[in-house]
């Protein structure tokens, strides 16, 4: 037992104690657990939001991107569009959830195009979706706690006990736990990564010009688009795909649900950007580790973070790292936690047993989140790949679900029940032939030009998703009373039990 | 006019300007370029805010 195991354990007591503290004088409802009541003004809005840019991939990923590739990634890692969006959808989105009592994503499209079977086809998409995310994240807190225990702790071991850990206050508490731990993780966060962002081009380099110019000498072109691959219009394109796919994840719009207010939401929008700066603190740490701890390949590029942190550093304050980066895959997966075992529940268990009351589903919701935890862990285990692709994977597939979303906010909504589910069917089975055959546009049309080649597929299935959406929308306008029970009934959501 | 006001960071984090020098704030131009646009999106939604009459009116908690 050395001193930073320690200091990673009191955090993780610390976490558990808040969450579970975060229910008392709670009469927990379904809504209470799921969204917290839609109770949460600005400040928690805040924390449970915004707070979502500061995951492991803030920890790892963006400090291991800038490590790998450079510039690119790095600039990835700024995107203006998830306010801009965040700032005009969310609030028409809220509105509707109050209205009409919607506390899951799925229960949005079912209530929306007023069909079950579209809910559940939802609950689908993102359950598969999520569980790459939540992956991503449980394999980044083992990475973490295992290398801040300085190996003493297997990154199994690490995630076993971190998900035994969530899963407790997730089944207490449910949102209100989630809310109130993610205040704790962010100031954490940002403490240390601002302080090592400063700290380390300061020490090694004597600043942040002497550290960019000794890269850009090491390293040509490094710092800058290369002509084809990692090039603008893919970065382009890749900033759009994300930004539409982030309030798709039901825990994100679970977020959005909790609030109390449509001018939280706003504010919110408005204040993000500001937060999202600090993640530059993050890359300033992958580029000061890309000459000090040269060579690692891989996967291992995720850990220049660590490596260059122990080189540096007192165990207990390699403690206080390994900690906040565990709670930064820690938060974000009891938010996810709690939104799929909403949505299993809420649209997959109770569209196949109407009859089933609040207070059962309350129930069923706590009950499923061990079991949850326990299908993540196993796929944890048996997988394998480096944080980013898991990372940009779950976001095609969640972009997937824009489309629907985006066209039923309208005053008329051009989009049926069917354009809806051709549209996201079609371009999900896109996105899994793509992903598991290698397939890019690069392969597809060898003889383009690389502005063309370099575009996110995501992007691309996200255009033909629209298109089948709209066409298939304009046919069955007409027919469309008549082919909506032969829908239900095809896709066998509407047995008589 | 507040659509145009939250679509100009939108449009502008688009524009990069690939190159280095000159350096802006110890940062190489394309790195400044994009965290100046993190901040500029910022000023453009809370000026959009102040101008939407929908905000007006609504209680915070």
């Amino acid at each position: 037992m050395n001193e930073a195991l320690l200091v990673i354990l009191f955090f993780l007591v610390l976490c558990i104690w808040l969450g579970l503290q975060a229910r008392k004088g709670k009469n927990m409802s379904l809504e209470q657990w799921a969204i917290g009541g839609r109770g949460f003004g600005s400040f928690l809005l805040f924390f449970l939001i915004a707070g979502e840019m500061f995951t492991t991939y803030t920890f790892l990923g963006a400090s291991g991107g800038a490590y790998r590739s450079g510039m690119p990634p790095a600039l990835y890692a700024f995107n203006c569009f998830y306010f801009v969006i965040a700032y005009w959808l969310l609030p028409p989105i809220w509105r509707y959830a109050k209205k009409n009592n919607v506390i899951s994503q799925s229960d949005f499209y079912d209530k929306k195009y007023n069909s079950p079977a579209l809910g559940v086809l939802v609950a689908v998409i993102s359950v598969i979706s999520i569980i790459p995310y939540l992956i991503m994240q449980l394999k980044g807190l083992g990475i973490i706690v295992s290398e801040a225990s300085y190996g003493s702790i297997s990154p199994n071991v690490a995630i076993v006990v971190s998900v035994i850990a969530i899963t407790i206050y997730v089944t207490a508490s449910g949102m209100h736990g989630v809310a109130w731990t993610a205040v704790i993780k962010d100031i954490m966060i940002l403490t240390v990564v601002v302080f090592m962002g400063i700290y380390f081009p300061l020490h090694y380099y004597g600043g942040l010009q002497p550290m960019f110019e000794a890269i850009d000498t090491a390293k040509q072109g490094f710092l800058i688009f290369p002509e084809q691959g990692l090039s603008i219009s893919w970065f382009i394109s890749a900033t759009i795909m994300t930004a539409l796919a982030f309030y798709m994840f039901p825990h994100m719009l679970a977020g959005v649900f909790s609030a109390k207010s449509q001018k939280s939401l706003r504010w919110n929008a408005g204040v993000m950007p500001i937060y999202q700066v600090i993640i530059i603190f993050s890359l300033f740490i992958g580029f000061s580790a890309i000459l000090q701890v040269p060579n690692l390949e891989g996967a291992e590029a995720d850990l220049a973070l660590f490596k260059l942190a122990k080189m540096s550093f007192d165990p207990w304050f390699v403690g206080v790292i390994g900690a906040s980066g565990a709670m930064a895959a820690l938060i974000p997966s009891s938010l996810v936690l709690t939104a799929t075992a909403t949505i299993l529940s809420k649209n997959v268990y109770k569209v196949w047993r109407p009859n089933t009351s609040d207070e059962q589903l309350q129930r069923l919701s706590r009950m499923l989140v061990p079991v949850i935890s326990i299908v993540t862990l196993y796929f944890t285990f048996n997988g394998g790949e480096s944080i980013f692709t898991l990372y940009l994977m779950a976001y095609s597939f969640m972009a997937q679900l824009f489309p629907a979303l985006f066209f039923s906010l309208w005053k008329k909504n051009p989009v049926t029940v069917q354009g809806a589910f051709a549209g996201m069917i079609v371009a999900i089975l896109i996105v899994i032939y793509s992903t598991t055959s290698g397939t890019t546009l690069a392969t597809l049309f060898p003889s383009l030009p690389h502005v063309i080649q370099d575009l996110d597929v995501g992007l691309a299935v996200l255009l033909i998703n629209i298109a089948v959406t709209l066409g298939v929308s304009a046919v069955t306008r007409k027919t469309s009373i008549g082919m909506e029970e032969d829908i239900k009934q095809a896709s066998g959501m509407d047995k008589t039990s | 006019m507040i659509y145009v006001i939250s679509a100009i960071p939108a449009l502008g984090s688009l524009v990069v300007i690939n190159r280095i020098e000159p350096y802006v704030l110890g940062m190489p131009f394309v790195l400044f370029w994009a965290i100046l646009w993190v901040c500029l999106t910022s000023v453009f939604l809370i000026i959009a805010n102040k101008l939407d009459p929908a905000t007006e009116g609504e209680e915070d908690g």
